[in-house]
């Protein structure tokens, strides 16, 4: 953790990586502040950092705030438009719409939290693996991320969840799957640039094995670089969620979910019933759009170099 | 120039053999039963039997995959259960509309996004330039099924100028003498303005949905290495020799800042070929990506992996093709060996 604070080099001129240690308890403050400064500067993060927190409390709470139960259908008040009764109005069942997108926020989140963190592991080891041995590990996770690229994505991503079954483990191991050549990709050219730094050759002459260069000296020093893209990963692995289950993978009616839901809504756009489809598809949106400019911020921060 | 394109053709086999064996080992490692997967989810065990020999799944998995390709060879991609026509002369019939559909949409996306990335870096600051950030921030966040409907509720319930979301053209037209597949250049061929306004309303709505979902890659590249060319040396010279400003940035800067969009296009049409399924189902377009939708639902295997091998093998030729021209067009790119 404590590296964890460390800049990123290019970043940085003051401390070079082998510092790492050393400035730790200085880092964290001068980070901070970095962080703040660059949020000061930039509203747009600080936005899209709000935003993300209501995400996280609609997903941690949500479901015991809503005022409907998401499941309870009411026909009697079926196919009304937004009301102060029903604030997104209620669908062809008379399910409340407001409930219902506050509750899919969990499901939602934990689907992409887990895949991301599914591949951030998969493709993290096997790209810092890559890197720093090179020769036949490196051919073969090269091989591996150059075969999943030959795929248009959301294509595979389809027949895995075909072939492996319709449930949503699957659509957490598809979306890992394929988002993991850019992890891959990118621990591996982080990797590679570090295993021939001073600091690594120190390392080795001080009798460390690889494995303990690889978790204490590599990995803390390209996590900055993997929280970013994480970040920028979100937004693409709920999009992804969603038109999976928008085609009818993976999740089931009746169980509340943005891209089921859009699915659901969209018989009735041609009939004029808007909010039925639009409310899960505006969340939808925002929880992308929150978590793409979240990830353009943190990448500002970290890596202030790859500013566009 | 011969030898060039037989290496980079030679590049793209090893892809080719990734996605074969990938689509392969899709059905035959994967946990559950393959032979009832195929026979679908109401056969009994004798027809599960049936197809377990048929599929060849009684035997090992090297002489498994070694029927499976020779029957590719032969182009057979085996047989929907809910059709029960062969999956091949289905995707035939279909792509035709699936490539109109993508290939409109990158026309008007490419149309609107590479002068506004080339607009946003003369002017770097100008309102253009902020617009260009929003489009390529906002483009990549929203989702293409949800930006289809928003234009169904928009233009066909609200305002009434687009026809009801269903299909290539509307019930009461014919379509167009078949020649390329494409019903706008067949009714163009065919001189038969009446339907190629009708095809035209109906493709437009999609076309533009797929479109503003890729213009954000485009423009944001656009961008980039127009502000990279416009910085770099070449150009101060042209400037500094009293060249026109237009001149400048046409025939000196755009020419080569076009290299990487056309790069980049590889990545679009990852983008596009995805998008481009769920922009099918909101349209009930009868592309192969609807056809695929549908055989999921059905749980009808057969069609679905003919569906991932066909996208898998256009996009590696796709890419191909993309690397060729950058070839043609920049003639000191040297092919990697």
């Amino acid at each position: 953790m404590t590296t964890l604070s460390q800049p990123e080099p290019v970043s940085s001129s003051v401390t070079g990586p082998s510092l790492a240690k050393t400035v730790s308890t200085r880092g964290i403050g001068a980070q901070l502040r970095h962080i703040r400064y660059v949020l000061a500067d930039n509203p747009v993060t600080a936005g899209s950092f709000i935003l993300f927190v209501i995400f996280l409390l609609a997903a941690l709470v949500g479901p015991s705030l809503v005022p409907y139960d998401p499941l309870a259908s009411n026909t009697a008040s079926a196919l009304r438009p937004p009301s102060a009764q029903h604030w997104f109005g209620t669908d062809q069942l008379g399910r409340d719409i407001f409930s219902r997108v506050v509750v899919a926020t969990r499901l939602d989140m934990i689907i992409a939290i887990a895949s991301v963190l599914l591949v951030f592991v998969l493709g993290g080891l096997a790209g810092i693996a890559a890197g720093f041995y090179g020769g036949w590990t490196d051919r073969i996770v090269g091989r591996i991320s150059d075969t999943i690229m030959a795929f248009p994505l959301f294509v595979l991503a389809m027949g895995i969840v075909a072939a492996l079954g319709n449930t949503v483990t699957n659509i957490v191991i598809a979306t890992a799957i394929i988002n993991f050549p850019l992890y891959a990709r990118l621990a591996r050219s982080e990797a590679n640039i570090r295993r021939e730094a001073g600091y690594v050759h120190a390392a080795r002459l001080s009798g460390n094995s690889d494995p303990r260069i690889l978790f204490r000296f590599i990995l803390p020093n390209i996590m900055p670089l993997m929280m970013v893209q994480i970040s920028l990963t979100m937004g693409y692995a709920i999009l992804n969620a969603a038109g999976l289950s928008f085609i009818g993978l993976g999740v089931r009616p009746p169980t509340p979910e943005w891209g089921i839901m859009v699915a659901e809504g969209a018989a009735f756009i041609v009939s004029g019933e808007w909010w039925i489809a639009f409310f899960p598809g505006v969340t939808l949106m925002l929880a992308v759009f929150c978590f793409n400019l979240l990830g353009d911020g943190l990448r500002d921060i970290v890596d202030p170099l790859r500013r566009t | 120039m011969l030898r060039t394109i037989g290496k980079r053709i030679a590049t793209a086999i090893p892809s080719l053999i990734g996605v074969i064996v990938v689509t392969f080992l899709l059905t035959r490692v994967l946990p559950g039963d393959t032979a009832s997967f195929f026979a679908g989810p109401a056969a009994t065990p004798q027809a599960i039997e049936e197809v377990r020999k048929q599929l060849g799944l009684d035997r090992s998995l090297p002489e498994q995959f070694v029927s499976y390709v020779s029957h590719l060879v032969r182009g057979d991609l085996g047989t929907s259960l809910t059709t029960g026509r062969p999956v091949v002369t289905e995707l035939a019939t279909r792509l035709p509309a699936s490539a109109e559909l993508t290939l409109l949409g990158l026309l008007i996306a490419l149309l609107i996004a590479v002068p506004l990335g080339i607009i946003a870096a003369v002017r770097q600051g100008s309102w253009i330039d902020h617009l260009c950030r929003i489009v390529a921030t906002a483009g990549v966040s929203l989702p293409v099924f949800f930006t289809g409907l928003i234009f169904v509720y928009v233009f066909y319930f609200i305002l009434g100028i687009s026809p009801a979301p269903l299909g290539r053209l509307d019930v009461f037209a014919s379509p167009p003498p078949d020649i390329t597949g494409f019903y706008l250049i067949d009714a163009l061929i065919a001189r038969d303005f009446e339907t190629f306004r009708a095809a035209l309303a109906q493709i437009t709505l999609p076309a533009v949905t797929l479109a503003v979902f890729s213009l954000a890659p485009i423009a944001r590249i656009t961008r980039a290495s127009m502000l990279a060319v416009l910085s770099s040396e070449f150009i101060r010279t042209a400037r500094a020799s009293g060249l026109k400003p237009s001149t400048v940035v046409m025939t000196y800067a755009f020419r080569n800042a076009m290299l990487p969009v056309i790069t980049t296009l590889g990545m679009v049409f990852s983008f596009l070929l995805g998008a481009n399924v769920l922009v099918e189902k909101v349209f009930a377009w009868p592309g192969i990506g609807s056809y695929a939708v549908e055989a999921l639902i059905a749980s009808d295997f057969a069609p679905v992996q003919g569906f991932v091998l066909t996208m898998a093998v256009l996009y590696v030729l796709i890419n191909l093709g993309i690397d060729l021209l950058y070839g043609i067009i920049d003639p000191r790119v040297k092919v990697e060996a």
